[in-house]
């Protein structure tokens, strides 16, 4: 199986930065913002996200979450799937900025879910999408806000996000 | 997983992901929006044969909080009163399009049968079956000392002790096997004859002396209710004297120790197996139970339908 490296460490510490700072840029400063990782690989940038936003803006304060969507696939139930926490800030999502962050946006489907489940937890004032990697075949009228890189691809390719604390090293990887 | 009608269809680790995903749906219970879409369009049958309260609506609610439609049954008011067999009842179920049946019954192996004849290709959940077994409440005591004692993911180096009459309690065979499952030991009190030696084979110590099991200093303390409706002949000589042995009261609750939590899976009788005192005390876990089976018959419910595809 090819595998073909598409993002190395430095390339990913790059765009986290990049996307921290339009962030900041889209949303005129640092108020308001909640920043929400969909698990599992989205935890983990949403924290770096957060970190990078911490040193851009020092007026910045850290309002970081993990959004679970489990109960929301609309593939649930064709297979068993462990619950993970959610975990929302005490201040909670109501007429904040909330950024969705999640490692590859793909059908779109699993934000179609993190916008429901959203939802039902609170009323944001705007809801913002970042990935690392948008690869296309979008199934659904979702769009990202925010990218690391857009990869065009095949259906039959898989695009595997490592990340140092989940996965050992930092890399975006194709395998064919 | 499909079915659950017996605690020995779980293994170490399905038992810990049931209380782990309870432990995380217990968080939708309070939300403003109670609600998860998880079972949307699937309907769940509360099939019961016998009465209930809080099983029925634990059940009930459990359900809704998943979407799910919620069809409850009771015996005085279905064709059962007119003579239908389980199967009948089962198989019109069935055609009426039933993806899960929470089913309650006099008769142990009831949720078994349902199970395994192939009158349903839905999924059955044991919510009571005779004398047999009750595994959601086994579930939901784990939940709750788990909660209680912080012991991690199972419940390892805990001592349990389960009194009063065991021989008519689904609830005792359900938790004898779970807790142990889990890595608690658990002592089994009550008089000889309503106590079974055969429960040894279980993996539990018997003692017929409940002064001499509080000296052990056990973890959790679970009471039981004497289950009149299933007794035959009588067990024991007097209701006084019963309470006079194995009610917790008085000088036995006095035994406990500062952090021992009191269960009971109700209904509970005051002034009989447990008095007012024992049960309104501070380290009765009675309504932290109630609000942990709500969480774990999500759980189940979702693992069981969950699984199907």
């Amino acid at each position: 199986m090819p595998v073909r490296t598409v993002l190395d460490s430095s390339d990913i510490t790059r765009a986290v930065k990049r996307i921290s700072h339009e962030i900041l840029e889209s949303n005129s400063g640092p108020m308001d913002l909640v920043i929400l990782g969909i698990p599992t690989r989205g935890i983990e940038l949403a924290e770096r996200i957060d970190a990078a936003l911490a040193e851009i803006d020092p007026a910045y304060r850290s309002s970081l979450g993990v959004l679970d969507i489990t109960m929301y696939r609309d593939d649930g139930l064709n297979a068993e799937r462990d619950i993970k926490p959610t975990q929302i800030p005490t201040s909670g999502i109501n007429d904040k900025v909330v950024v969705l962050v999640d490692d590859v946006l793909y059908s779109g489907r699993t934000v179609r879910a993190a916008l429901d489940a959203l939802l039902d937890i609170g009323r944001p004032r705007q809801v913002k999408l970042a990935v690392l990697v948008d690869r296309g075949h979008r199934e659904l009228p979702i769009r990202p806000d925010f990218v690391g890189k857009n990869l065009p691809t095949s259906a039959d390719e898989r695009v595997n996000v490592m990340l140092s604390r989940t996965d050992g090293e930092d890399q975006v990887v194709i395998e064919q | 997983m499909k079915h659950l009608t017996s605690i020995r269809e779980l293994d170490r680790a399905s038992a810990v992901s049931i209380l782990d995903n309870a432990d995380e749906l217990a968080g939708v219970n309070s939300r403003e929006v109670k609600k998860l879409p998880a079972l949307r369009g699937k309907t769940v049958v509360n099939l019961f044969y016998e009465n209930s309260t809080r099983t029925r609506i634990s059940f009930e609610i459990a359900a809704k909080r998943l979407s799910a439609d919620v069809i409850n049954f009771s015996l005085a008011t279905s064709s059962v009163s007119k003579g239908e067999s389980l199967k009948d009842t089962a198989q019109t179920l069935e055609a009426l399009g039933a993806d899960a049946i929470v089913i309650r019954h006099p008769m142990s192996g009831a949720a078994h049968t349902l199970a395994t004849k192939g009158w349903i290709s839905g999924s059955v959940v044991n919510a009571g079956d005779g004398s047999h077994e009750h595994p959601t409440q086994a579930l939901l005591d784990a939940l709750t000392i788990r909660q209680l004692k912080n012991s991690g993911s199972d419940l390892k180096g805990l001592s349990v002790l389960i009194v009063g009459d065991i021989q008519h309690s689904r609830v005792a065979r359900s938790n004898c096997l779970l807790l142990t499952l889990l890595g608690a030991k658990v002592t089994l009190a009550g008089p000889e004859t309503l106590l079974p030696q055969t429960f040894r084979e279980m993996g539990c110590e018997i003692s017929h002396s409940f002064e001499e099991a509080l000296e052990t200093k056990p973890d959790v303390v679970m009471m039981l209710r004497v289950q009149r409706e299933r007794m035959q002949g009588s067990f024991f000589p007097s209701e006084r004297e019963y309470a006079a042995k194995w009610s917790l009261a008085g000088e036995r609750l006095k035994m406990l120790g500062k952090e021992t939590a009191i269960l009971h899976p109700g209904p509970i009788n005051r002034g009989f197996e447990i008095s007012s005192a024992a049960a309104d005390d501070p380290r009765s876990a009675v309504l932290a139970q109630v609000k942990n089976g709500l969480s774990v018959r999500m759980a189940v419910l979702y693992k069981l339908m969950a699984g199907e595809g």
